[in-house]
């Protein structure tokens, strides 16, 4: 008589032993996300910024997302989304993801650790350091280490700029005031660094870029 | 009497230097082997049929498949038959020079594809379709279709040779050539109809070779 029973608990036990190790295959992931269609997606990704994520040029600069902070591509994308940041391409492209894919994505990018893409003048690289640590103090410009880290790699919300492509910081910096914090009535992190965008002389630019991109 | 005959002789060597020139520059011009591929790309280097359009595109580009091929890496059939012997004793510097001179002619649009779906090809070619995981053409290929450094020109190209490049990277052929193979695979029969035939239209844009 009790061996029944004894079945009907192993039973129970084994069903829940199986949920458990159902959602441990998909990674932890929240929201049930299927991993088939996680990898079409991270693998779209880098379609165009790059095989390993290190950044690709294209007819545009694409950049380095490998070790960008979650945090900040969570606030990009979600800027996308609400045109905060404009841009044609990838406002499309944040429209569509899910919370759990946008979690998923953006901690498997901060897993990512390829060699810097380069390409940026190396004989900038020294003059370009010097600001990245100093600043200018002259016109108070702040070191950019004091935010994004004396190695570049960021933090929160602050992006890594470490291996990022010099061509596409110097875009970015360049149109920051036609990209970022476009709508006023919600005003983002951008405004932090709209100060600095302005104090940037194109010489000092194009140092910093070249020195952050060659960092790993 | 003598500064007479110095003059001539100057005269002479400068007819000469200049004979030389132009002899130089013709034979320049007769070493590349042009007729080789305009038999199939046609004789402005237009395009015929399966054959891409060579003029104006991309010379690094040009060079580069011109590579893959010797490699055998671009291995569709047609390429087989054809552009396999075609490169297989083209030295480095003749193939510079046959890119060089191909990306210099001024490309004219095919124009072959259906003209109704030209806008729904630009706006796969414009914006992706991100729920379906296919990535913006624009963003390597440029907002003309004009390409940049190895990345061709597709602007003006003809619906049949876009659509068949398309399908074959589907049929398993040129995996080399990341990412399309990807985003080939992205693309459905009508996305692939449509942007083909959007391209096609395209007219030239002259940002340098």
């Amino acid at each position: 008589m009790r061996l029944p029973r004894a079945k009907t608990v192993s039973r129970a036990a084994l069903f829940v032993l199986l949920c458990g190790a159902g959602a441990q295959a998909q990674g932890g992931k929240p929201g049930a996300l299927p991993d088939k269609e996680f990898q079409a997606k991270f693998a779209y990704c880098r379609t165009c910024h790059g095989v390993n994520a290190q950044g690709f040029r294209g007819s545009f600069p694409m950049p380095r997302l490998a070790g960008q902070q979650p945090e900040y591509l969570k606030n990009q994308l979600t800027a996308f989304i609400e045109r905060r940041r404009v841009n044609p391409v990838m406002g499309n492209v944040a429209h569509v993801l899910s919370p759990a894919m946008v979690e998923a994505l953006t901690k498997a990018f901060h897993n990512l650790d390829p060699e810097p893409l380069g390409g940026a003048p190396k004989e900038l690289v020294d003059a370009g350091k010097k600001i990245f640590e100093e600043g200018d103090p002259a016109v108070d410009l702040p070191p950019c280490a004091s935010c994004h880290g004396p190695e570049a790699k960021g933090n929160d919300q602050i992006p890594r700029l470490a291996g990022q492509l010099n061509d596409y910081i110097i875009r970015k910096i360049t149109n920051w005031d036609k990209e970022r914090g476009q709508d006023v009535a919600k005003p983002d992190a951008s405004s932090v660094m709209e100060p600095i965008t302005h104090k940037l002389t194109p010489d000092q630019l194009a140092a910093v870029a070249a020195y952050v991109s060659t960092l790993r | 009497m003598q500064r007479a005959r110095r003059d001539q002789r100057t005269g002479s060597g400068l007819v000469a230097a200049l004979l030389l020139l132009i002899a130089g520059a013709a034979s320049a011009q007769d070493a590349l082997p042009v007729r080789n591929c305009t038999w199939c790309h046609g004789s402005s280097a237009q395009g015929f049929m399966f054959a891409p359009r060579l003029a104006g595109q991309r010379t690094a580009y040009i060079e580069r498949e011109l590579a893959s091929f010797a490699a055998h890496a671009r291995d569709n059939p047609l390429s087989q038959k054809y552009m396999w012997g075609a490169v297989a004793r083209l030295d480095p510097a003749t193939a510079q020079g046959l890119a060089v001179y191909f990306s210099s002619l001024a490309p004219e649009a095919a124009a072959d594809g259906q003209s109704g779906l030209a806008a729904t090809g630009k706006a796969i070619y414009d914006n992706g379709v991100a729920v379906d995981n296919v990535a913006a053409c624009i963003a390597c290929h440029g907002p003309n279709g004009e390409g940049v450094r190895d990345i061709p020109r597709l602007g003006g190209l003809s619906y049949v040779y876009l659509k068949r490049r398309l399908e074959q990277w589907n049929q398993g052929y040129h995996q080399s050539a990341k990412p399309m193979p990807l985003v080939a695979k992205s693309l459905s029969a009508n996305e692939v109809e449509a942007l083909a035939s959007y391209l096609s239209f395209v007219q030239f844009v002259d940002v340098g070779r």
